[in-house]
């Protein structure tokens, strides 16, 4: 009102709306709408990730179920899996999907039920559910434990936990040693033959051959004694199950577990699940293969990528005349970042496996052919193949940070003598670091997603043993790891359970926990390289100018 | 010396300088800064004539950015250990001159020159001439202060890193004789470790001096050093600049006409990239011999 320009005749009016509240405003809405439906998609998705993922781990109660089954009475024990409207045309009301376990027994380890047919349903306090090394899970009710030289205890004696515990130990200490007992038989054994192609002494094959022989006893021995270690379980329905101690990886009773045991329980399954190698072509048991995998590869990945990104970074950035050509290249980079992944995985196949891997077998590992040594697959080959795939965003990542330190900061070091290398080492990279790593942060988080490139250059199903090298071999690039080993990951885990696996209903479950776990692995790299960056960040903050 | 304006030359005027200051308008008053005490024109009151060959000396200079022309055949003799300030309106050229000292320009695309600049005698433009040696010849210093995101020390001996063959003892004392001469040592000796991101505005300007002179220059250039400083941290650098001068051939570009009038011995005052006029501080800012300064330095046009 003060000020001198508005005309002194016509004081300035304040105008009024009608609605005040920012709110609203239509493009608040309009944009808040974007947001939501990203976030509504994401808190989603983990939301069915993480219930599911986790919810594989909670030891739910197994319930006795009474029902009619095509006109004639029968009974299951089971876990309710799935309840569900009724798929079949015509049919109107509820099914319910248990899951049985007793996968060799019944042929299927999850059976549907008719709502309408169920009689009864009850929760016994007895029912066991044991985790067996091969064939899955067996749910029933135990009868007895039989051991050797002593009286059979039946279940509801007192003593049966404690005694069960204590066989289960018993066997799995029996299986060490009939483990040991198997690799000083094959260790002597290979001694013979060696010793019969070099046509060594009668005598010492002799005294070997016996010594083999005795060994094999021990363990046969041993493991007659495993046979006659047997539980005995009624599989409702009248049928009768014997399972052998050394055959039972854990067993608990669903029914009993208090609270602070169920979680005990559920920590528990969780561990072994993070901690364990798989079984039942990787239905079962654990993932540690896979996520060692798929660290190894991401961090050998890193380690490849952020050098070479930042170099040709540095020359188109700080080098190199700024025209038509290196935009072309810039426009080049961004498009491969474009590229279908599968098309990098036939490239990495194509070129490091056959080409890099076949010369480097004939140059260096002559002697071992025709068995390929870097010839086929390797966690090397992976690594190289998603490196080149993730170039294109850590060379942009790199650029921006680099035009961003400020051209004082430049001056001021050519202004002291410095040469332009100089200059670019001791005060542009250092500033640049944060820039760096974020773009490294976004190609880990890529590249530990990706599978299909992998499936070309190196992931397999199952690995018999962890791409490390106990003691340095001359042909790992990197000491420690098997560079030429082939690997787990999990990306493909998640693939094979999901969409290679006979038993989809049971490997449905295991397919969350992994999702989930793969969500959590990428998320842990993402977290220590924003940590390593902010520290940087504090370090090598620009004054600014 | 003086050089006539000719009048075809107002598109001469680079729009992009970047000098931001509006042109500070004199007063007669000195300021109460201790630094007005300091009479300028003394040191080079009993010296030889301007005309006479300097230190430092510009020859038929032209300057282009691409095809624009922004300094138009400048012939300048910089004399040895004085300051010599360089004044004029924004966009007069007298920050691409200064930055031609040390071939900082050469940066920038597209530049090319005619004339000739001539340091002690050898022309800076030999071709076999290492830029960086040159460099390490002619200190800089910045219209903002950009000490490196390292500790003080390390800020001070980057000329002699970067240089090489220096052992530890030989960099604490030049860090030490830097910082003292640049009259920070006693505010930081005790904390030499730490980030120089941490000094104040004026600290940092005098860390960026110490940076300059640690590499013991000939020459100390000064992009208007102090525009972005308050009036104490301002004397503090002015009082600098006269102790520097026993030392260091030094040319100041300075938007403050009092600052030249106060710290400087020769004045050259620039307008759409001509040097108009050259001459003794005292006699600029007295009886200039060309209209255009005497306007320029009253205020009565910029």
């Amino acid at each position: 009102m003060s000020d001198p320009a508005a005309s002194p005749s016509e004081p300035v009016r304040a105008v009024r709306r009608a609605n005040t509240s920012p709110a609203g405003e239509p493009f608040v809405w309009l944009t808040a709408l974007g947001v939501t439906v990203g976030v509504a998609m994401v808190v989603g998705l983990l939301g069915v990730i993480i219930a599911n993922g986790v919810g594989v781990f909670w030891p739910r109660r197994v319930v006795e179920v009474a029902y009619v089954d095509g006109g004639k009475p029968a009974r299951l024990l089971g876990v309710v899996a799935l309840e569900r409207e009724k798929r079949a045309i015509g049919a109107s009301g509820t099914e319910t999907q248990y899951y049985v376990a007793n996968r060799e027994y019944r042929g299927m380890a999850f059976v549907f039920v008719d709502d309408a047919a169920v009689s009864e349903r009850s929760y016994p306090r007895d029912v066991v559910r044991i985790e067996r090394e091969k064939d899955g899970e067996v749910i029933g009710m135990p009868v007895e434990l039989r051991r050797l030289g002593e009286a059979p205890l039946a279940a509801n004696d007192p003593r049966f936990p404690a005694a069960l515990d204590h066989a289960v130990a018993a066997a799995d200490e029996r299986r060490g040693a009939i483990a040991t007992l198997l690799a000083e038989k094959g260790a002597i054994d290979a001694r013979i033959q060696q010793g019969r192609l070099r046509g060594g002494d009668d005598g010492e094959r002799a005294r070997l051959e016996e010594r083999s022989i005795a060994l094999r006893e021990r363990a046969a021995e041993l493991r007659k004694r495993e046979a006659q270690e047997v539980l005995v379980l009624d599989l409702i329905g009248g049928d009768e199950r014997r399972i052998r101690a050394d055959a039972i990886v854990d067993w608990y009773f669903p029914n009993r577990l208090g609270p602070m045991e169920r979680v005990g329980h559920f920590l528990g399954a969780m561990w072994a699940f993070v901690s364990g190698t798989p079984r039942e072509s990787n239905t079962e048991g654990g993932v540690f293969p896979a996520i060692f995998g798929t660290l190894v590869m991401t961090v050998m990945m890193s380690l490849f990528v952020v050098p070479f990104g930042v170099l040709a970074a540095i020359y188109l950035r700080e080098y190199a005349a700024q025209g038509p050509f290196v935009r072309a290249v810039r426009i080049a980079i961004n498009n491969l970042a474009g590229v279908p992944s599968i098309v990098f995985g036939a490239f990495g196949f194509g070129f490091f496996v056959y080409v890099l891997g076949g010369r480097i077998d004939e140059l260096f590992y002559a002697d071992r052919l025709p068995t390929s040594t870097y010839g086929n697959g390797a966690i090397i080959w992976a690594a190289l193949t998603l490196a080149l795939m993730t170039l294109p965003v850590v060379i942009v990542a790199t650029e921006e940070a680099i035009a961003a330190v400020p051209r004082g900061a430049r001056e001021g070091s050519l202004a002291c003598g410095a040469s332009k290398w100089q200059t670019i080492a001791k005060i542009v990279l250092p500033a640049s670091v944060p820039g760096i790593l974020t773009g490294a942060i976004l190609a880990m988080a890529r590249g530990a997603g990706e599978v299909a490139p992998l499936i070309l250059v190196g992931v397999v199903k199952l690995a018999p043993s962890l791409p490390l090298s106990a003691s340095y071999d001359p042909g790992d690039v990197i000491p420690g790891v098997h560079t030429s080993a082939k690997f787990m990951h999990l990306g493909f885990h998640i693939f094979d359970l999901g969409f290679q696996s006979p038993d989809s209903d049971a490997a449905r479950p295991m397919v969350f926990a992994t999702t989930l776990l793969l969500i959590v692995l990428v998320l842990v790299l993402n977290l220590s390289a924003i940590l390593l960056r902010d520290r940087l960040r504090r370090r090598f903050a620009v004054s600014a100018f | 010396m003086t050089i006539e304006r000719t009048a075809a030359d107002s598109s001469a005027v680079r729009p992009a300088d970047g000098d931001p200051a509006p042109m500070t308008a004199p007063t007669a008053t000195p300021r109460a800064a201790p630094t007005a005490a300091i009479s300028p024109a003394d040191a080079g009151a009993a010296a030889p004539p301007l005309s006479a060959p300097g230190y430092l000396s510009v020859r038929d200079y032209d300057f282009f950015y691409g095809a624009h022309q922004v300094l138009f055949a400048i012939n300048l003799e910089i004399p040895a250990r004085q300051v010599t300030a360089f004044i004029g309106p924004s966009g007069c050229g007298k920050s691409t001159l200064l930055r031609n000292f040390n071939r900082m320009n050469d940066l920038v695309d597209g530049v090319h020159h005619r004339g000739d600049i001539v340091m002690g005698g050898e022309t800076i433009y030999d071709p076999t001439l290492e830029v960086t040696s040159l460099r390490k010849r002619v200190g800089m210093v910045f219209q903002k202060s950009n000490p490196f995101p390292k500790s003080i020390y390390e800020n001070v001996v980057y000329g002699l890193r970067v240089a090489g063959g220096y052992a530890k003892h030989d960099l604490d004392q030049a860090c030490e004789v830097a910082l003292r001469a640049s009259a920070l040592w006693d505010e930081v000796k005790d904390r030499l470790q730490a980030s120089a991101l941490g000094l104040s505005g004026g600290q940092q300007q005098r860390l960026c001096i110490a940076r300059a002179i640690a590499i013991r220059p000939e020459v100390l250039l000064m992009d208007e050093p102090c525009s972005a400083l308050d009036p104490i941290a301002t004397g503090k650098i002015e009082e600098l600049i006269v102790e520097l001068k026993q030392r260091y051939t030094v040319v100041l570009v300075t938007h403050n006409m009092q600052q030249a009038a106060r710290c400087s011995d020769n004045t050259a005052f620039f307008y759409l990239g001509r040097l108009i006029e050259y001459d003794r501080t005292r006699t600029i800012f007295t009886t200039p011999s060309v209209k255009q300064t005497e306007d320029y330095i009253t205020g009565r046009f910029g």
